[in-house]
């Protein structure tokens, strides 16, 4: 079983572009750039050494000894919370904004929920001198003021998503007219491994940092590449996605996706893709989305503002369909606790994505000589308001 | 013959209209669909209202959202228009995207399309590759033209693959935008217009996006075969009422003769 992308953008029967004709040459474009550009030994060697010297890469691949005593097995995190801007997105953002400039693009759009992958590409914009205008649900834009204000800081225009239910799926429609209203200067970063082929490759492909790391961390401290479980949590999929992908062909390594329930599956209030989706199409591309049954897309519920996304990235639709990946749903108060006693533990305070990975220690029994590798893939300081709250703290 | 292609071999600039079905009211379909062939329309799509429309601007995208909420769904929409070929001639297209009809089933959506009398569709993110490896054989079945966009963008050669697969017309995109985020044509767009009526296409073309008024509409078929308005007729709904049709259509055809 194959399960990365084929030549014609396809992950089994997910993937594609579905794309109206105004996006066309722009996408085709890039797809028929993108292994190019990355190839390109010069590209390779500024995507390295701004991963180095201004990410902060490799990120930390941390034994937790205490969280290991805890559920009585070998317990790894993979450091991404440490990076510049606090998050995996940044590794996708660096490369989009390298490629852009290949491109000859001189105007960036991106959209954002929580507003983390608003920041990692107002971020790139400054560190490059581009243009940046960030699209943001006018509701997230009131729920998240301080990632606002950072956007701003940075020189990032920040755009409100008017229409629709005002979140996270109208900032990517929004992006996406943009793109169609200015298709010769603009390069659409797109922040999760979701939309029309090629970019869910391109995305994970970035990410890949993540198990490449992990693979030579391993090594080092447990003298094998390959882990028992890698676990990640899944919005759209970009952190995920770079956590699996080395380990995909691997059949000894057990792959672990954690989608947020929300308040329970059965709820009505939930993002729970895999169990709640069926195949449609979503900002291009052909996946696992939630959508009534004549084919309207639905307003996903988390705790979690990164996981609140109707649809999962076409990789991941064909990993759940083929069995590749174990999938399980975490609600927002297992979360919760999960971020909690990682704080308490460890000393770390996990975004609350990340802390919906955390939760599969409650669920799931691993055994004393596993190797569970859990990617953190940001931190918590964003969610403060989110703990306080919740905890009355 | 389809309704279309012999609409097409009229000597005449075809006008046709968009409207969101399900908008301002949910039952207000048909009337709209009779009152345009009334006053002297030539073609009508027919928007199957979506959640998420992205090639469409703030109008439709409104429109569509009312829909929704007036409760408009597919199997609503073909009960509306179960005996609309009683009262209406002019070619009818569906135009939407694809989610909808793939949920419906494509197969199912067009067989009954071929029951109504619909003669085409408009899915502008269902892709020309897609269409020709998957659905081709079955809108052929049923007898629908499935009608491709073609923006200034496009380069020359997509555009003879297009017009290759295409039946009924070529929907020409006016310019690098969503609907209804034009006013007024200038020399880039009159340029392209002449390029692509330069190509001698076997298909006729219509151009859509950014047509308002007589005036756009005019110098829209100058060199095409006829013009879509969508969004401008969207707001006279929203404005005037549907009561109104007539005094939008006489707006745009006493110039037009
Ligand atoms: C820290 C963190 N983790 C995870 C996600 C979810 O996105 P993805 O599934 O693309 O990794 C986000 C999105 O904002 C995030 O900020």
């Amino acid at each position: 079983m194959n399960y990365n992308v084929d030549e014609k953008g396809y992950y089994g029967e997910f993937g594609g572009a579905f794309i109206p004709e105004m996006l066309y040459p722009n996408v085709e474009n890039l797809r028929q750039q993108y292994l190019k550009v990355m190839a390109d030994p010069t590209f390779i060697a500024e995507f390295d050494q701004l991963l180095k010297d201004y990410v902060g890469r490799p990120s930390p691949l941390y034994f937790a000894k205490r969280l290991s005593e805890k559920y009585n097995t070998k317990i790894y995190l993979k450091r991404e919370d440490l990076n510049h801007t606090g998050a995996h997105k940044v590794n996708n953002t660096i490369g989009q904004i390298l490629m852009a400039k290949r491109l000859g693009k001189t105007r960036i759009i991106a959209e954002t929920g929580a507003g983390q992958h608003g920041v990692a590409t107002a971020t790139v914009c400054a560190l490059m001198g581009m243009a940046c205008i960030v699209y943001m649900g006018e509701i997230d834009i009131a729920r998240q003021a301080p990632n606002v204000a950072r956007m701003k800081m940075l020189g990032a225009e920040v755009r409100p998503a008017l229409s629709g239910s005002r979140t996270l799926k109208d900032a990517t429609n929004e992006a996406i007219r943009d793109w169609i209203n200015n298709p010769v200067d603009t390069h659409y970063i797109i922040g999760s491994a979701i939309g029309p082929h090629p970019y869910p490759d391109m995305v994970t492909r970035f990410q890949s940092i993540i198990s490449e790391e992990i693979k030579w961390q391993l090594k080092e401290k447990e003298g094998k590449e390959n882990p028992h479980y890698v676990v990640a949590c899944i919005g759209g999929g970009s952190n995920a996605a770079g956590t699996f992908y080395h380990f995909l062909h691997e059949k000894e390594v057990g792959i672990i996706a954690v989608e947020a329930a929300g308040k329970g599956v059965d709820t009505g209030e939930s993002a729970a893709t895999s169990v709640l989706g069926k195949e449609g199409i979503i900002h291009g591309c052909k996946t696992l989305l939630m959508q009534t049954q004549d084919g309207q897309i639905t307003e996903p519920y988390s705790i979690s503002a990164g996981l609140d996304y109707p649809g999962v990235g076409p990789m991941h639709a064909h990993l759940y369909k083929t069995g590749r990946a174990e999938f399980i749903a975490v609600t927002d108060d297992q979360a919760m606790q999960a971020g909690m006693q990682l704080s308490k533990l460890e000393g770390i305070i996990p975004a609350i994505e990340s802390s919906h990975a955390f939760a599969v220690l409650e669920t799931k029994n691993f055994k004393p000589d596993d190797v569970v590798v859990i990617n953190l893939s940001g931190r918590g300081d964003k969610d403060l308001g989110t703990y306080i709250d919740y905890f009355k703290l | 013959m389809n309704r279309i292609n012999q609409k097409l071999q009229e000597d005449k600039k075809l006008l046709s209209i968009y409207f969101t079905a399900g908008y301002p009211a949910l039952n207000d379909t048909v009337k709209i669909i009779q009152d345009l062939e009334k006053n002297g329309v030539d073609m009508i799509e027919i928007g199957l209202p979506f959640s998420d429309p992205l090639a469409d601007g703030p109008t439709i995208q409104a429109s569509s959202t009312q829909a929704l909420t007036n409760g408009m769904t597919t199997a609503i929409l073909f009960e509306q228009l179960k005996d609309i070929r009683k009262s209406v001639r002019i070619p009818l297209i569906i135009m939407g995207y694809f989610n909808p009809v793939f949920q419906y089933g494509v197969e199912a959506f067009c067989k009954k399309c071929q029951e109504i009398g619909i003669d085409g569709l408009i899915l502008p993110d269902l892709p020309l590759d897609v269409y020709q490896d998957q659905y081709q054989d079955i809108f052929k079945k049923y007898g629908l033209a499935n009608i491709f966009l073609i923006t200034p963008q496009t380069s020359d050669e997509r555009i003879l693959k297009i017009d290759a697969a295409s039946d009924g017309f070529i929907y020409m995109v006016s310019s690098a935008s969503v609907t209804g985020s034009q006013d007024g044509f200038g020399n880039t767009q009159e340029r392209y217009f002449q390029r692509i009526a330069d190509m001698q296409l076997k298909n006729p073309q219509i151009i859509g996006f950014g047509i308002s008024d007589a005036e756009t509409f005019q110098q829209a078929t100058k060199t095409s075969q006829g013009a879509i308005i969508g969004s401008a007729f969207v707001k006279h709904l929203t404005n005037q009422g549907v009561e109104k049709i007539p005094d939008f259509i006489e707006g745009i055809l006493t110039v037009k003769q």
